[in-house]
């Protein structure tokens, strides 16, 4: 009874509230992995995303966040909801790779302007609406293969997630190892949610790698580590992008001891070197980032959305100067005025999205760090 | 006002034109809204039949639905086929791997049958991951769209169409098939098995048909589901999309069709408004729609237990339909087993013994009936009567002993093939299907006098053997006296009334011998003598009826026979007057004979 | 003693690697044995399936998860909400039966009890507290969850059949779990050992963490086998179940039956969920996955007995762990239809004389 009244009120001043925002607004439509297994990545691009300005050349800016709960067909459910009914100019999304894969079919045939968050890519001719942000997973294999050769390493073995970004990693691992002459022992995959890999360690071990690749991301891709020196693993051990916040290390303690990672330059920003461009734009995004969430909450993620958004805010400035938002003219311009962007200097990397291509980085994006004392330290390349 | 069998077709016509006029009306998002549900309604429909009506509880929908979205995925893109050999093919596999799975897991029961459900249902969906060939975790994308007759549906607007009519085909479909024979069954199965091997029914075999039509059902939702999403990868058919069917079926109404519907719109219209609704409210809104969503579900079913549809039809005006089915072009007549004469032996018991591990429950007991009479079995509490039942129903399995009826050895027939041979009986503790009609509950009791299929069923093939099923029950129902009760329902009447009814439903399956266990039990006198001159009357029309009872004055005004055990042997043998002045049973009863 | 690795594939069992995988096995079997004990304890007095109660395990982990990065749980908001809920349902439900003068006491019981945890949380404050300090507030904390759960949500519908408890019981999983990522993140906690090092048997060493989880479940085993077989109470708890209007007609308080259930669950959950966290990560949504597999376990033990619950659990872990080593990618699928055959063997060869001829409405 007073349930359903108050229920009523509230559907009412809904209602009201819908019919609100005007028309002229520069309408975002973001779509991530909020809950789920995927929300460890999700909640931190969120962040990132939010740090967009929410005004630019004049117009106001709405950003519109939709939850797809680690789902690629609710991301293309929310994906068709953006672009049908509230007409986004725009959409981020998704936070893993299936999820945006799938969500490409839709801007694909809506013709609007894509910007995934996970790595991403169609063939090139389906390329024209789809960007994704990160480094194309073969680009930073290469510099952990590198690595791997310098220190004279003949056998890798991998244990990853049993979910598409394990098949990424490993992919890339095989792909660019193989042709290196590496040769990949096991190819061990484990459940986010699982509470033990022991027999995957053990397995790992018996087979006597020279070093061991874990292609996991967040706090889940810590129990390799720690299984692997409960046991005694000596060897080096390598870890992808996607490890890079401070629970990894939190939750990974003394067993994430020297192992060395692969991460977009403001893994390390601190080091870099005082001319370097990247480490500016960092130390700028850190600040916004922590003046909002506290301070030490920084991320890879959440600087992955800020580059996204460096690219985007320069994209609508362009683009308002063509043509006005919600219109067909404006979700091409902002577009065409993606594709122009050029040499941004961003917080993972420099970013150039040409046409053809869903990528926008080269090696500027890569760097290799290794633990020490619990905290990131550079590699000397 | 009533549903007369006229205004259906009419309601039927209406609801279709609204739903094709629908998509000009209304646009964008609602269209795509609207196929999400017409697929959802699919899956629902097949619990509703399975766990619903069938009482099997299943959780592993949602793999039925990856099998049939991958087959197509697959076939279409790598193989290069049309989207209808996907769809048949998705048909053919779910529903053998439905069978594969029935056939090993439906013979469990109580909470064993939903874990396998689980374990499957997982089993299926972790596959779907690790085959390179499916695409593996990333899944496979760029399916082609349907087409027929050069015809592309492209748009979620002509998808529409589609889905709406595989729907509604299929609700029809059930809704027919719930009324005709085999529904009649499906809803006998939550009787329990005892209740439904005496009527004929073969247990195993209906869950297996029930459980195969949801899996197909399922399976062409998931063909919808790929061509409309043009992506399929293994996360929609989680468990938790297994959970999410389950909680729709339970919401709409888990025991009615229209509560598929109901349901499967209740919980996606709630999603999406949730969606809409709760960024307004606060920042932390994704977390929120699932809290919000649990929290209104549990507070619906504190409100109404069976969901949504019962609720709702509490408050409507409509009454159920009273009219007779229509009269058949060519009538049938159901078959009748040809009587065996006055006097002859029907029932030959010979060493009828039992054994539960070192008792003796029943110990090497003979007698006959013979055909036309009334014989009694009787004896003290523990005596082994109701055990003695059971055998030679085939309820239970003997140790020893051999059991003729009408010159059949009973020695190898399953207990639902008993009532075929002319045995009906009722039971100690009322077995009726309380949701039902009294009227229904008798039909039942022609299930093996009469052949419809499911499939006949479904597609109201059935008309003639319907009326003539419908004839039957009215005339044994009339015979027990309950013919103005027809269509109460069987939970309302008191229970010397549900007997009465229980014997309706044993006539209804022309049997020559009506077993009775323990029929007094619980009557009030009146009660009592209604229900001696029934028997009587029975009697008088030529039926063999062999009852257990406890009340001395109900058995010896009416046995013209009467057996007698204590601890499992037989103790005497005669008329009642015999018995009475027997002193060995005066002795085992204490005084108890008046 | 170690047999070569074979070549590339290493797949080859030594006995070092199977003396690991058993005792990997015993550790996660304990903590499912765990997880089954609460679901079968509740389920034998309410006849709910409890899906909720790995939440409940998932929650005591986090909390103490919170304290150790001196953050203020969120659980203490859920305890009051829930305090506050179900004070207002009994009041509402006191007034319509005219007993409006019970209203105080219920005041006591639902709003003041349950607040005591939270008040004493905010007294002590969440910076740097001691260990021992820390488990005793969790688990203080949990405890009045189980009770107030059971007022607000099942109470209402106890006579309801299975199917519905079920499906309640999963929409609060639902609920809870979602709360839980709104407290606590998505990402995980996995707090410090409360006793390190190993205890040595011959040239193995056994983790002293592992010993104590271990032994906790064993103990609780026992003591709840031997409370609802042989005392008075656990057969009045056990008879709600079977049959409540009997149950009633005998003096048994039916409703304080179901919520003493809940509460002796929370208690054990809270336990249970202190002992974990050292050597497992728990996330929110830790708790359904954990808990499945514990359902799994009580299954295989009938749902009627503690013992066998156990045994189930560590078949479980024996399965998952021997199936990660040659198959971590189809470990999971493995886990689960291997439950089908398991299942059929108790079936035919245990229980089939005690065919659960449970009819429905």
């Amino acid at each position: 009874m007073s349930i359903k009244k108050l229920m009523a009120s509230v559907s009412a001043m809904a209602f009201v509230a819908l019919a609100g925002p005007a028309q002229a607004d520069v309408k975002i439509g973001v779509v991530l992995a909020l809950t789920g297994p995927n929300a460890s990545l999700g909640v931190p691009y969120r962040k990132g995303v939010e740090l967009l300005p929410k005004e630019i050349g004049g117009e106001k800016v709405q950003l519109i966040f939709l939850d797809d709960a680690s789902d690629p067909s609710t991301a293309v459910r929310n994906a068709q909801k953006l672009i049908t009914d509230d007409k986004v100019d725009f959409l981020i999304g998704g936070s893993n790779t299936p999820a945006s894969q799938a969500m490409a079919n839709v801007t694909q045939r809506e013709q609007v302007q894509q910007m995934s968050l996970a790595p991403a890519a169609h063939p090139a001719d389906k390329n024209q609406w789809l960007v994704a942000v990160p480094q194309p997973a073969n680009l930073w294999a290469d510099a952990l293969v590198k690595d791997m050769l310098k220190r004279k390493i003949k056998t890798v073995a991998f244990i990853g997630f049993s979910d598409p970004w394990g098949d990424i990693c490993y992919n890339a691992l095989k792909e660019v190892g193989e042709k290196n002459g590496l040769k990949i022992v096991t190819n061990e995959r484990y459940a986010r949610a699982d509470t033990s890999v022991t027999g995957q360690v053990l397995k790992i071990i018996a087979a006597k790698p020279d070093a061991v690749l874990v292609g996991g991301s967040g706090t889940p891709g810590a129990l390799p580590h720690i299984a692997l020196a409960e046991r005694g693993y000596k060897g080096p051990v390598y870890a992808t992008p996607g490890i890079f916040n401070k629970d990894f290390l939190r939750v990974g303690g003394k067993s994430v001891e020297n192992v060395i990672a692969v991460t977009g330059p403001i893994g390390a920003h601190d080091q870099l070197p005082a001319g370097n461009p990247i480490k500016k734009v960092s130390e700028e995004f850190i600040a916004k980032y922590e003046a909002i969430n506290g301070k030490g909450s920084w991320n890879g993620f959440a600087a992955f959305s800020y580059d996204g958004m460096l690219v985007l805010e320069e994209a609508i400035k362009q683009a308002l100067k063509k043509a006005k938002p919600g219109t067909p003219e404006f979700r091409k311009a902002v577009r065409d005025e993606l594709r122009n962007v050029k040499e941004l200097v961003g917080t993972n990397g420099v970013y150039h999205f040409p046409e053809g291509s869903a990528y926008g980085v080269d090696e500027r994006s890569v760097i290799l760090v290794q633990v020490k004392n619990g905290d990131w330290k550079l590699v000397a390349n | 006002m009533t549903v007369s069998r006229a205004l259906r077709p009419a309601l039927i016509g209406v609801f279709a034109i609204a739903i094709a006029i629908i998509p000009l009306l209304a646009g964008g998002f609602t269209i795509t809204l609207l196929n999400y549900i017409g697929i959802y309604t699919l899956i629902t429909l097949g619990l509703v039949l399975l766990t619903g009506c069938g009482g099997i509880t299943s959780f592993g929908q949602a793999a039925f639905v990856g099998i049939g979205a991958y087959a197509t995925a697959y076939l279409s893109t790598a193989a290069g086929l049309s989207p209808w050999v996907g769809l048949a093919a998705g048909v053919v596999l779910t529903g053998f791997v439905a069978l594969v799975l029935g056939y090993i897991t439906l013979h469990l029961g109580g909470h064993y049958l939903p874990l396998t459900t689980i374990a499957w249902g997982v089993a299926i969906f972790l596959s779907f991951g690790n085959f390179q060939f499916l695409g593996a975790h990333g899944g496979i994308g760029d399916i082609p769209a349907i087409s027929l007759f050069g015809f592309t549906f492209d748009d979620q607007a002509e998808l529409y169409y589609i889905i709406w009519f595989f729907c509604g085909l299929a609700l029809l479909g059930a809704a027919n098939l719930l009324r005709s024979r085999q529904g009649r069954a499906i809803r006998a199965l939550r009787g329990g098995k005892g209740m439904s091997e005496s009527l004929g029914i073969n247990v195993f075999w209906v869950r297996l048909c029930v459980f195969v039509m949801a899996a197909a059902l399922a399976g062409i939702a998931g063909w919808l589901y790929a061509h409309m999403t043009r992506f399929v990868s293994p996360a929609p058919f989680d468990l938790k999309a297994g959970i999410e069917y389950l909680l729709m079926a339970v919401l709409g109404g888990a025991g009615t069709i229209s509560g598929a519907l109901v349901g499967a719109a209740a919980v996606a219209l709630v999603k999406n408004w949730l969606q809409d609704l709760l960024p307004l409210l606060t920042s932390n809104s994704a977390n929120l729609e699932i809290v919000v969503f649990g929290c209104l579900f549990i507070l619906l079913l504190h409100k109404s237990r069976s969901g949504i549809v019962p609720l709702v039809r509490q408050y409507l005006p409509f009454k159920p339909d009273t009219a007779p089915p229509p009269e058949a072009a060519t009538p049938v007549t159901l078959p009748t087993i040809k009587p065996m004469p006055q006097g002859s032996t029907l029932l030959k018991i010979e060493g009828l013994t039992k054994r539960f591990g070192g008792l003796v429950a029943v110990d090497n007991v003979n007698f006959e009936v013979k055909a036309g009479t009334i014989t009694a079995l009787i004896g003290p509490n523990g005596a082994g009567k109701s055990t003695s039942f059971n055998l030679i129903t085939g309820a239970l399995k003997l140790t020893s002993g051999k059991v003729t009826f009408a010159g059949h050895d009973l020695s190898g027939v399953k207990p639902h093939e008993v009532v075929s041979l002319g045995m009906a009986r009722t039971f100690q503790h009322v077995k009726l299907r309380p949701t039902m009609t009294l009227l229904e509950n008798v039909m039942l009791g022609c299930y093996q006098r009469s052949s419809t299929g499911f499939v006949a069923g479904a597609l109201r093939l059935d008309r003639a053997e319907e009326r003539a099923v419908y004839d039957v029950a009215m005339r044994e129902l009339a015979r027990v006296g309950l013919a103005d009760k027809a269509h109460e329902l069987a939970g309302n009447l008191a229970l010397g009334q549900q007997r009465v009814l229980e014997v309706a439903r044993a006539l209804a399956a022309g049997p020559l011998l009506i077993m009775l266990d323990e029929p007094a039990a619980g009557l009030r006198s009146l009660e009592k003598q209604a229900l001696a001159e029934l028997l009587r009357n029975l009697r008088a029309d030529g039926m063999s009826i062999l009852l257990v009872e406890h009340d001395m004055d109900f058995v010896m005004s009416l046995a013209d026979r009467v057996v007698v055990l204590e601890f499992g042997k037989k103790l005497a043998e005669g008329t009642p007057a015999e018995i009475q002045a027997n002193p060995a049973v005066q002795e085992a009863y204490l005084g108890s004979v008046e | 003693m170690s047999i070569p690795g074979g070549g590339a594939r290493g797949r080859s069992m030594t006995f070092d690697i199977f003396v690991l995988l058993v005792q990997d096995a015993i550790g996660t079997g304990a903590i499912y044995v765990l997880m089954a004990l609460g679901i079968v304890l509740i389920f034998n007095v309410t006849r709910v399936i409890f899906v909720s109660y790995g939440d409940l395990v998932a929650y005591s982990a986090l909390t103490l998860g919170a304290f150790e990065l001196n953050r203020m749980p969120g659980t203490v908001w859920l305890v009051l909400t829930l305090a506050a809920m179900a004070f207002v349902i009994e009041a509402a439900s006191l007034i319509r039966r005219q007993q409006a003068r019970q209203i105080p006491k219920a005041f006591v019981y639902w709003g003041i009890i349950p607040a005591i945890p939270v008040a004493l949380t905010f007294l002590i404050g969440a910076e740097n507290l001691s260990l021992p300090v820390s488990i005793l507030l969790t688990i203080a904390l949990v405890l009045p969850l189980g009770p107030l759960l059971y007022r607000i949500v099942f109470q209402p519908i106890a006579t309801a059949p299975v199917l519905v408890l079920l499906m309640v019981a999963v929409a609060l999983h639902f609920a809870i779990a979602g709360l839980a990522l709104l407290y606590f993140g998505p990402e995980g906690f996995r707090t410090s050992a409360f006793v390190s090092g190993d205890v040595m048997i011959g040239s193995f060493g056994i983790p002293q963490q592992l010993i104590l989880i271990v032994g906790a479940a064993a103990v609780f085993s026992a003591i709840l086998f031997l409370f609802f077989q042989y005392s008075l109470a656990g057969k009045a708890l056990r008879a709600t179940a079977i049959n409540r209007e009997g149950a009633r007609l005998v003096g048994i308080w039916t409703t304080r039956a179901g919520a003493l259930a809940f509460l002796l669950a929370a208690g054990i959950a809270g336990v249970a969920g202190v002992l974990i966290s050292p050597t497992t990560t728990i996330y929110y949504d830790t708790g359904l996955i954990v808990g499945l597999k514990g359902f799994v376990g009580s299954v295989v033990g009938g749902f009627v007995s503690y013992p066998l619950a156990a045994v189930g659990a560590i078949i479980i872990g024996l399965i998952e762990s021997f199936g990660s080593f040659y198959s971590s990618a189809l470990k999971e699928a493995i886990v689960f239809a291997a439950i089908i055959p398991i299942v059929l063997w108790r079936w035919l060869y245990v229980s089939a004389h005690d065919a659960d001829e449970h009819e429905e409405e």
